[in-house]
């Protein structure tokens, strides 16, 4: 029934000619589309209609991206399925695609409301791998063209506190996607873990896994599935939110095959070891970023710990991540500020 | 012709030659930034990104992520890479490939690091210059070429100034050469950290806080450092004040260290020049911190002190204990200043003596005579032996890089 709508809705888009289709085999062409909408990801030209069997999802723990508003999708190639292999990443078949766009409302307090997307990401699994792309959309919102070398847009809103704010968003260049989505020599995903997905659509209704498990687009879940903590779920224990928010958010840097390799503080939620999760660690090549401090954290002591300040700081060559924010997530510090005042000095 | 031959021999270094290697020139002028990144992602391997002469003014660092290319600027003068209204990026510029060349172009005040490599096998950095224009600065970027992970590193004719942790940083790399480059006034001038097999000669260290530093550290993937050969390099003067941020191991190097080995194996300090360092001309010592690291080695051992031309170092040593040690020998320190621990414990585990002698054979050398690790400088019992080790030390092979890389370095030139 909803399908027809949609597609009633669809016959009256100016020149539509028929049901939007995902372009599979323009995907798997070396060349990327100087345009987003050669794909067929969306029914709508300004982005916000995904095309049939084009999947919107959510991260328990979503990265943090100067507050803009993410809309994730999927698609997978017709009859495919992607296989869990036990937690982490599964393993998506060739042909997929996962689709990200960033935007800000005029007012995060009205958030459904004049909504401008700046850029949609894709992340392409190709023969050879997954391959990063960043279309960025004009300011007219009817298309979004390829850029490589990344831009720099000025956006303004109002915050969920009522304050206005203005900032300098960072399209990445196609280096910078791949110097997070690297792990060893190949690239990967960040977001759709096994432990990420555990949970509903925007944190409710039926758990995602199922829902995919269900629908044929996911096999190999184990009986039952480790999942990360909601960042932002106060009802759950304040180190798994707090881990889940590092680990998402410097996790794909800071892990033996990623791009902070070198620092030896890796900080996956379930790290075992305490020095590589940064307890009473002493930095290797902080430089400046150290800010005076001994250690990447002090236990008891968020004001003496390297990791906090770096997360406080907006100024290039101290902050982290290193890029991907240019103002402080007010309040991803909170928590990882009230975790390591809660860690005991021994 | 000349340097077509060189090129191809370049060639015969990566996975497969290119056909139709091109060259993209970037100009100075405006939009600098988008359009040489646009050149470093669109060249293909084997492909010359060259910049034009001029003041690239970028706002945001820069990145290179494609094997076999080289980046080539009119000279350390002449093109210069202006990072002084820098507001993103923690370097000027990273490097993630292979097989890359960088020559001839300067990089001004990063943000962050100059320029930085990482997980690279085969880079080379030549004919280059890094500076913090406004001098040694505590807030002046960390390092200016900072080589890590990587393998196959050539770093010559280099100048670096104002690097408020190291000029010349070598990290947790394999196959190094360091030669004929000059590091003035940062708070280290040259360091080797948790890296096999480097050669580093021709080098002129001045003014820094401490000359040439070869460091092992605890927790890190690659660590075990060993096989350095320092040589014929002029340690001059190293007495600028420290200007590190406290936290980084390089904040403790005392003012007026020549040359610092710290937690190492089989390294050789032989035949250079180390004059006028007020604390020490050469400082052999363990790793001062508590560690929790049961793979970690905090000794220097099997170290080869010989050949050396000392003058004027050890007139007022700056490290704590500094001046009563020199008091009680005479107001001076000698030259060779060793704090003579020898035994650590391994964490969880027994005690254990060091696997290496310390052969100083061009001393006179001090002893502290400290005995095991964690025993404070207060403790120290010294003693000054001028007559040393007899017995020689295997020296480390010389480093050799593939000729391929260092035909590539000379072309051009």
């Amino acid at each position: 029934m909803r399908r027809a709508l949609l597609a009633a809705a669809l016959a009256l888009l100016p020149g539509a000619t028929g049901a939007p289709r995902v372009d599979a085999a323009r995907l798997l062409e070396a060349a990327p589309a100087p345009k987003l909408a050669d794909y067929g990801l969306f029914a709508d030209a300004a982005g916000r209609v995904p095309a049939p069997g084009v999947v919107r999802y959510t991260l328990n723990t979503p990265l943090f991206s100067d507050y803009a508003e993410k809309f994730r999708y999927a698609w997978l190639p017709p009859g495919t399925a992607a296989r869990a292999t036990g937690a982490g990443m599964p393993d998506f078949p060739i042909g997929t695609v996962l689709v990200k766009s960033f935007g800000y409302p005029a007012d995060f307090r009205a958030p459904d409301q004049t909504l401008r997307i700046i850029e949609t990401r894709l992340l392409v699994r190709r023969e050879a791998g997954w391959v990063p792309l960043s279309y960025v959309w004009n300011a007219a919102q009817t298309e979004a063209v390829l850029k490589r070398a990344g831009a720099h847009i000025p956006v303004s809103f109002i915050d969920a506190q009522g304050r206005p704010r203005s900032l300098d968003y960072a399209v990445p260049n196609t280096n910078q996607c791949k110097q997070c989505h690297q792990q060893g020599t190949t690239a990967t995903p960040i977001g759709p873990t096994v432990e990420n997905l555990n949970g509903g659509l925007d944190g409710h209704g039926e758990n995602q896994l199922a829902a995919w498990a269900r629908a044929g687009r996911l096999t190999g879940l184990p009986e039952a599935p480790a999942r990360l903590a909601r960042w932002d779920n106060a009802a759950e224990p304040l180190a798994a939110r707090a881990r889940a928010y590092m680990d998402v958010n410097c996790g794909h840097c800071h892990s033996r095959a990623g791009f902070a390799s070198n620092s030896g503080l890796y900080l996956q939620h379930d790290e075992p070891g305490l020095a590589a999760q940064g307890i009473n660690k002493r930095p290797v090549a902080a430089g400046r970023g150290s800010g005076g401090h001994s250690v990447a954290i002090a236990p008891g002591a968020p004001e003496r710990s390297i990791l906090v300040h770096r997360m406080e700081s907006n100024e290039p060559g101290v902050m982290m991540p290193q890029f991907g924010r240019s103002v402080a997530h007010e309040e991803g510090v909170a928590l990882v500020r009230a975790y390591v005042a809660q860690l005991k000095a021994d | 012709m000349r340097n077509h031959l060189f090129l191809l021999l370049a060639g015969a270094g990566l996975a497969s030659l290119p056909a139709g290697a091109k060259t993209l020139d970037v100009a100075a002028g405006a939009n600098a930034h988008e359009r040489l990144q646009t050149a470093l992602i669109e060249a293909e391997p084997g492909d010359v990104v060259q910049l034009g002469a001029g003041r690239f003014a970028l706002t945001s660092g820069l990145s290179l992520d494609v094997a076999g290319v080289t980046v080539r600027g009119a000279g350390p003068e002449r093109s210069v890479l202006d990072f002084t209204g820098q507001t993103g990026e923690a370097e000027g510029l990273l490097v993630t490939s292979g097989d890359v060349l960088l020559a001839d172009f300067a990089v001004e005040n990063a943000a962050g690091n100059g320029i930085k490599s990482k997980g690279s096998d085969g880079i080379s950095f030549v004919n280059l210059r890094v500076e913090w224009t406004g001098g040694p600065k505590s807030t002046n970027g960390a390092y200016g070429v900072y080589p890590v992970s990587s393998k196959n590193v050539l770093i010559e004719k280099v100048f670096v100034r104002g690097a408020s942790d190291a000029g010349i940083y070598v990290g947790q790399s394999q196959n190094i050469i360091v030669r004929n480059s000059r590091a003035e006034g940062n708070v280290a001038g040259i360091e080797i950290e948790n890296s096999y097999n480097a050669d580093v000669f021709g080098n002129v260290a001045t003014g820094n806080t401490g000359g040439i530093l070869v460091f092992d550290l605890p927790d890190l993937p690659q660590q075990g450092g060993h096989a350095v050969r320092l040589f014929n390099n002029q340690v001059i003067a190293n007495n600028h004040p420290n200007f590190a941020a406290p936290g980084n191991i390089v904040a403790a190097v005392p003012p007026g260290t020549g040359v610092m080995i710290m937690a190492n194996r089989d390294v050789h300090v032989t035949g250079n020049d180390i004059t006028n360092n007020a604390s020490a001309g050469v400082m052999l010592v363990a790793y001062t911190q508590a560690f929790t690291d049961a793979a970690y080695n905090p000794l220097p051992r099997a170290v080869t002190v010989r050949g050396n031309r000392y003058a004027g170092n050890g007139t007022a040593p700056a490290f704590p204990g500094g001046k009563e040690i020199a008091a009680a020998v005479g107001g001076t320190l000698p030259p060779v200043m060793w704090d003579g621990v020898t035994k650590f414990t391994v964490p969880g585990g027994a005690e254990t003596l060091a696997d290496g002698p310390i052969a100083v054979h061009d001393g006179p050398m001090i002893n502290l005579n400290l005995g095991t690790h964690g025993t404070p400088p207060s403790a120290a019992q010294p003693s000054v032996a001028t007559v040393l080790a007899s017995a020689t030390l295997p020296e480390p092979p010389t480093v050799v890089l593939p000729a391929a890389q260092e035909a590539r370095a000379k072309a051009g030139r």
